[in-house]
């Protein structure tokens, strides 16, 4: 399929894989996080009503976990084009750069600083204030996603540009071209729709393990009833931008359609969509299909063929290669089958879940603790967001196959000629190690939280266990606590 | 070389300036949490000073990467990816000491809560110690070929004055730590670091003379620009001994002060001794040049528009944080008396 292997290349490419899929287990979940415990304490401000304040604390002490790994995760992704991919940073650097550069300055300044004055000034400020910092912090967040979306749109459709061919880079000749492409506007959307769902689906499953326990039912029955109004809107909303982003690839990126859907040879009037498949190569051995979902899906009608791959790849040979090159444009077809699959089916199920959820935690209703089934459902349904984000991800970086600039630079010459199999080896054991044991320590930590319970931040403010309380001071805590 | 790419060069070394001054207090606190601070109660202390500051404070340096990478594409290409394993190294510290303040809090045994202070301790020294002994390794002159990028060997990234630059940064940022306690702690723990801070100021000013040797001997500083670099070599030392005299006398703002200026006299030193080049290779012909090493006017013209409209803001904003936080925080053993 790809030759990922122990290359030079194919340790570079795991590599960026890796700490881009581990770092952005944690983008979307702050995102969406922030918004949704600013939505609670905004409701908290209005309302009054101690529960939100609670609801605020209880699940800002995850949401800091998350945003710190995030942060320490995201280094690695700036310094990572310098260091593994100098080639591609010289191209590109003249495009890439910029929007990275003000990522840095106007959006990660304001979400730093303003989640710092969050955590410590509880007792500082009046209630809207200390609420506008998590707006700002939540505002700062979003705003980071656009500009390193700008970049990766740039790199999907290349626009507002021209090669510097003495130089072999592209040079940006319309910011507002690089800032309008269309293709931002597909992916940013779903992006932020993904974030939130993310973030809902966990708040709500956690809530679910909890109920299962007869824990504090008020409390999570309202945190489940306010995220899953926010992962139902989210999951229209994916829907809807997913929707939008793939029909843009039709014409866009037409490999990569072809490969999300498995259609080899071009497809027929009858548009039969692919439920599950078998593959051998880039074709499909079997298949369940039903009729007309593809040009409902694609065409929005019930009328019309698609290109397969092998059209494709005939069309981009002609396109790119020189008379000399044998060059395919084959992407994996299995991954981007099976990854768009998931997104789908499980964008489905959670929208069932949260409409479903919703009606039984209804007031007045008990139903929502009497079906256990459907807690346990939801709990585990906390994993499910973030493989599908993962797998959102490999559509649109494996569909680019060869190019890591569509049509204008190949992986292959963007890699740094200065690495070596001997140092990505170490380098890739020793992330992995980190990121294995970060990723347990949060599991961890969230867990503990969550076995606390609320009352811990009822009680004494944010984070001091009970049965500790004499000893142990939180550091966090005592600035509030003792600053003034 | 156009204004512009002399703009952004002074721009990248204002951005490394920031950084070394914000997060050179915030190296020292994280040294501190485990090499000055002698009991669990100093330790949340320690660490409560940079609580709300030390995620922004790496922004500086998540600033001046991306600064880097926009305007000079090719000092960033070179320089990230020559330096290759020293970064990886630093990105691990990075990780370390930037978790560790959020974990350590919610650990429940002593050994995790040990674990995590250890780990910003060793975390805050080894970042401190290697972009000291990245600065100092790159402007000795590096292997170098046409295309820019770095082959070098070890010692091209170890040596003795890549050492004692190493050292010197890690002590800097240790003293510039204590200096930070001093102003937001009282009591006993900022007693104890006034008189560490008298007993290593000694110490440090024995470096600097090292330094300075090891900088005459292995760079071309001192033939290309004597006079710019003696200035800022007097100038640091002026800033070392004003920090030292602060500490003597109790001013605790001097002494901060001067020690985050002595840092980034540091900072002055080298992006002075690299003009007009931004990276120097062994082969001068292969050095890389502020004029070949830049984006294109348009992108330079862009984000010089942007920058000076979006900083001052987000100064703005940054320095508030910094007065909110103001007052000194009291030791846990006051706050209950």
């Amino acid at each position: 399929m790809l030759n990922i292997g122990i290359t030079m290349l194919g340790l570079s490419r795991f590599q960026f894989a890796m700490t881009t899929v581990f770092h952005f287990f944690f983008v979307p979940f702050s995102i969406g996080l922030a918004f949704i415990v600013a939505i609670m304490e905004t409701c908290y401000v209005v309302t009054k009503d101690d529960t939100y304040k609670n609801m605020t604390k209880f699940w800002g002490k995850i949401f800091l976990y998350s945003f710190a790994v995030g942060v320490v995760t995201g280094i690695i992704q700036e310094f990572q084009f310098g260091m593994n991919w100098s080639d591609y940073s010289r191209f590109m650097g003249d495009i890439f750069g910029a929007p990275l550069a003000i990522e840095a300055l106007a959006a990660f300044f304001m979400e730093s600083t303003f989640i710092g004055l969050w955590m410590f000034t509880w007792d500082r400020f009046n209630k809207v204030v200390h609420c506008l910092f998590i707006w700002l912090t939540a505002f700062g967040s979003t705003l980071s996603a656009l500009w390193i979306l700008a970049a990766n749109s740039f790199m999907q459709n290349p626009v507002g540009y021209a090669m510097n061919a003495a130089q072999h880079k592209v040079e940006m000749t319309s910011f507002s071209a690089v800032i309008m492409n269309r293709q931002l506007w597909n992916e940013f959307p779903h992006v932020i729709f993904g974030a939130f769902l993310t973030a809902a689906f966990v708040v709500a499953g956690c809530s679910a393990w909890r109920l299962l326990k007869k824990d504090h039912e008020h409390f999570y029955r309202k945190s489940m009833k306010v995220s899953l109004i926010i992962g139902l809107c989210a999951c229209l909303g994916s829907v809807w931008s997913g929707d939008t982003q793939t029909r843009y690839l039709i014409n866009n990126q037409p490999m990569k359609f072809a490969a999300m859907e498995g259609i080899y040879k071009d497809s027929t009037n009858k548009g039969d969509w692919a439920l599950a498949s078998g593959f051998k190569g880039h074709d499909k051995t079997w298949s369940i299909e039903i009729p007309y979902v593809l040009n409902i899906l694609g065409h929005h009608s019930l009328n019309g063929t698609f290109k397969g791959q092998q059209t494709v790849n005939k069309e981009l040979k002609a396109k790119y290669n020189n008379n000399s090159q044998t060059r395919n444009y084959y992407v994996p077809t299995k991954t981007l089958f099976w990854s768009f699959r998931i997104m789908a089916i499980s964008a489905g199920l959670f929208g069932l879940v949260a409409i479903v959820g919703l009606w039984f935690n209804r007031k007045k209703s008990q139903s929502i603790m009497r079906q256990r089934w459907f807690l346990y459902l939801m709990g585990l349904m906390v994993w499910l967001p973030f493989i599908v984000n993962t797998c959102g991800w490999f559509v649109t970086e494996f569909g680019r196959y060869p190019w890591v600039v569509y049509g204008l630079l190949t992986i292959a010459d963007a890699v740094s000629p200065t690495s070596t199999v001997a140092s990505l080896m170490f380098t890739n054991i020793v992330y992995f190690l980190i990121f294995a044991s970060l990723g347990a320590v949060m599991i961890i930590l969230s867990h503990r939280v969550l076995k606390q319970g609320p009352d811990s931040v009822i009680t004494d403010g944010y984070s001091t266990e009970p049965q500790e309380s004499d000893k142990k001071v939180d550091p966090y805590e005592m600035g509030a606590a003792h600053n003034d | 070389m156009t204004s512009y790419q002399f703009i952004w060069f002074l721009l990248i070394g204002v951005l490394f300036s920031g950084f070394f001054f914000l997060e050179g207090f915030d190296f020292g606190i994280g040294m501190s949490v485990r090499f000055f601070a002698k009991n669990r109660a100093e330790r949340d202390t320690v660490i409560q000073t940079i609580g709300p500051h030390w995620d922004g404070n790496e922004v500086w340096l998540i600033t001046a990467g991306g600064a880097m990478f926009a305007s000079f594409p090719m000092w960033y290409a070179s320089l990230f990816s020559g330096y290759y394993i020293v970064l990886f190294l630093i990105l691990v510290a990075l990780i370390f000491r930037g978790v560790s303040f959020e974990f350590r809090a919610n650990m429940q045994t002593d050994t995790w809560r040990n674990f995590w202070e250890w780990a910003s301790s060793i975390g805050s020294f080894c970042a401190a110690f290697l972009f000291g002994m990245m600065f100092t390794s790159m402007i000795q002159g590096v292997p170098i070929d046409k295309n820019g990028d770095i082959f070098g060997s070890f010692t091209t990234y170890v040596n003795w004055f890549s050492i004692v630059g190493g050292v010197a940064v890690s002590l800097l940022c240790f003293i510039h730590g204590l200096n930070f306690l001093r102003l937001k702690t009282s009591g006993e723990l900022r007693e104890r670091a006034e008189k560490w801070s008298k007993i290593l100021y000694p110490v440090l000013l024995a470096g600097e003379v090292v330094f300075v040797i090891l900088l005459y001997l292995t760079t071309d500083f001192f033939t290309l620009k004597p006079m710019s670099t003696w200035g800022i070599l007097i100038a640091l030392v002026i800033f070392t001994l004003a920090a030292w005299w602060g500490a003597q006398s109790s001013h605790d703002w001097a002494s901060f002060i001067a020690s985050g200026l002595s840092l980034i006299s540091v900072v002055v030193l080298i992006f002075n001794g690299l003009f007009p080049r931004v990276m120097i290779a062994t082969n001068s012909a292969n050095s890389i040049l502020i004029k070949n090493a830049s984006s294109s006017p348009y992108t330079l013209h862009l984000m010089t528009i942007l920058t000076f409209t979006i900083l001052p803001i987000v100064l703005i904003y940054f320095i508030w944080s910094y007065w909110v936080f103001y007052k000194r925080i009291k030791s846990p053993k006051q706050a209950i008396e």
